[in-house]
């Protein structure tokens, strides 16, 4: 097997080399503890001042409002218990939605198992929240609203800014989990009214454990990991130095190629979303069809289940990801496809392909030829597709 | 995570397929939990001479049944009914745990495709 072509960007990127190559000179001579006294802290501390007005200008956010965090889990972690905790006299009802990342889902179950109420929005079939929904849902003792700013599995882009406004219109404390936004979406924290947001490097050419949390000034947020003064005394623990000064160059570098990365890498998603609807019967599109995220195509194929398809792509060089129950090792298929509406069954049978840098026309060619073939197979293979061939249906 | 076993019946699996006025025909599983097998068997004088399957699942899922289709072909119906689901893990060098179930789905399809087997006999 000489082809190797990776379409699972959503789960995680490379680390681009120009990034590399201003991250390392800090894992040697640039060593320093940013909070030292000394010339070797001082020297350091600096690069992180210049990364976070790097993170700061790219959102449209102040520096002294980025925080920087472990990975995007820990910055959700922090602004939902953050502000829940800090809010308590005010409230104990949080607003999010069904088909957010687990690090705000599991995070919310956790609160309300210390006596937090929690109203978990529903989607339409593309996945859309209606902020109409939001505004209904708002309660005399609402504190956080947490909506993602677009999917994960299926890259559908929210109407951020309409929620945002609704939260502020009832003085009620926003967050965003940005995470597969950042570098696909054009955001500006302050035009936006968004009080919180969450990203993570490795989604955008960075490295990975190192994110970000934006706190806009005047948020009230206790902090959760203690034990040290850094990051203005919201972050305890040492700076993961190389890691903040990678997301810094990273950030900026998604922004600077903005347009001519995600043009390009929008006509390649729509020649596969296309060519793929075309070459498979029974398949349907997840998400939506026109706000979605640039780099997303998410599939399900009647009949099969994912797992069995991506262990058959992965032998033909592809690499892609799956919302079945098999591949995300529960029994359970994706929260998200089922919030959208689909049946188990349907679901079971579900493919990401996440297109990044890397990737070519000829790549996408090279999948439109490969992925009918082994549906197919599969589809042989499967008692549910007996009466489909049969000419049954 | 899993053996070159399961790889070798999940990317080449033994004997797909469906055998016309099967003898014993037996379908486990449901589309809700992700896995469905369906395996027909072909039986003369209580032997196995042929035997097919048909697998809507995960890797695990095919590979299970593709091997259990191998352990019980020219065995008799008698022997066949001994399958146990840990014999089908062993013979693949193993299962990742959160996949013992679908060895259990392939020794529950023989069983019942050998148990529709014996009441159509008994008709």
């Amino acid at each position: 097997m000489s082809k190797r072509i990776y379409m699972d960007h959503a789960a995680t990127t490379y680390v681009n080399k120009e990034v590399l190559n201003e991250m390392l000179p800090f894992f040697t001579e640039h060593f320093g503890n940013p909070s030292s006294v000394h010339q070797f802290g001082r020297d350091v501390k600096k690069n992180i001042d210049l990364a976070r007005d790097r993170v700061a200008k790219a959102i449209g956010a102040l520096p002294e409002e980025i925080y920087f965090t472990a990975g995007g889990s820990e910055a959700d972690n922090l602004a939902v218990k953050g502000v829940a905790y800090a809010n308590k006299s005010k409230g104990n009802h949080i607003i999010t939605s069904k088909i957010e990342h687990p690090a705000v889902i599991e995070t919310c179950e956790q609160l309300e198992k210390e006596g937090f109420e929690v109203t978990y929005l529903g989607v339409d079939q593309y996945g859309l929240i209606n902020p109409e929904d939001v505004r209904k849902a708002i309660k005399e003792n609402t504190i956080l609203i947490s909506i993602m700013y677009a999917n994960n599995e299926i890259g559908t882009i929210q109407p951020i800014t309409e929620i945002a406004n609704i939260a502020k219109e009832n003085k009620i404390y926003f967050h965003t989990d940005a995470v597969q936004a950042i570098g696909s979406v054009r955001i500006n924290v302050k035009e936006q009214n968004i009080d919180m947001l969450s990203l993570a490097g490795h989604k955008f050419y960075g490295p990975k454990g190192v994110g970000a949390l934006y706190i806009r000034k005047g948020v009230k947020l206790v902090s959760i990991l203690h034990g040290g003064s850094q990051e203005r005394k919201r972050r305890a623990g040492t700076e993961n130095v190389p890691g903040i000064i990678g997301i810094g160059k990273a950030i900026e570098l998604a922004y600077q190629k903005f347009d001519e990365h995600n043009n390009r890498i929008t006509m390649l998603r729509d020649k596969l979303i296309k060519g793929v609807m075309e070459k498979v019967p029974y398949t349907r599109l997840n998400g939506h069809p026109e706000r979605r995220l640039p780099n997303n195509a998410n599939f399900c194929f009647e009949f099969i289940e994912g797992e069995s398809l991506l262990l058959n792509l992965d032998m033909k060089g592809i690499a892609g990801s799956s919302g079945s129950a098999c591949s995300s090792g529960s029994l359970e298929p994706s929260h998200v496809l089922l919030a959208i509406g689909l049946p188990h069954e349907i679901a079971h049978g579900s493919l990401r392909l996440s297109l990044g840098e890397v990737n070519t026309e000829e790549d996408v060619d090279y999948v439109l030829q490969v992925l009918p073939e082994i549906v197919d197979r599969l589809r042989q293979m499967s008692p549910l597709y007996e009466n489909v061939k049969g000419g049954k249906q | 995570m899993y053996s070159d076993k399961v790889m070798d019946h999940f990317s080449s699996p033994r004997n797909v397929g469906e055998i016309e006025n099967a003898d014993g025909v037996g379908e486990v599983g449901n589309a809700h939990c992700g896995d469905i097998m369906k395996i027909y068997l072909k039986i003369d004088n209580d032997v196995i001479t042929d035997v097919k399957f048909k697998t809507y699942g995960c890797g695990a899922a095919i590979a299970t049944s593709s091997i259990a289709t191998e352990m019980i072909k020219g065995k008799t119906v008698e022997e066949a009914m001994k399958l146990t689901n840990k014999a089908v893990v062993e013979s693949l060098d193993g299962l990742p745990p959160q996949k013992i179930h679908c060895s259990v789905l392939a020794e529950e399809a023989v069983k019942a495709a050998i148990e529709d087997y014996q009441k159509k006999k008994a008709q």
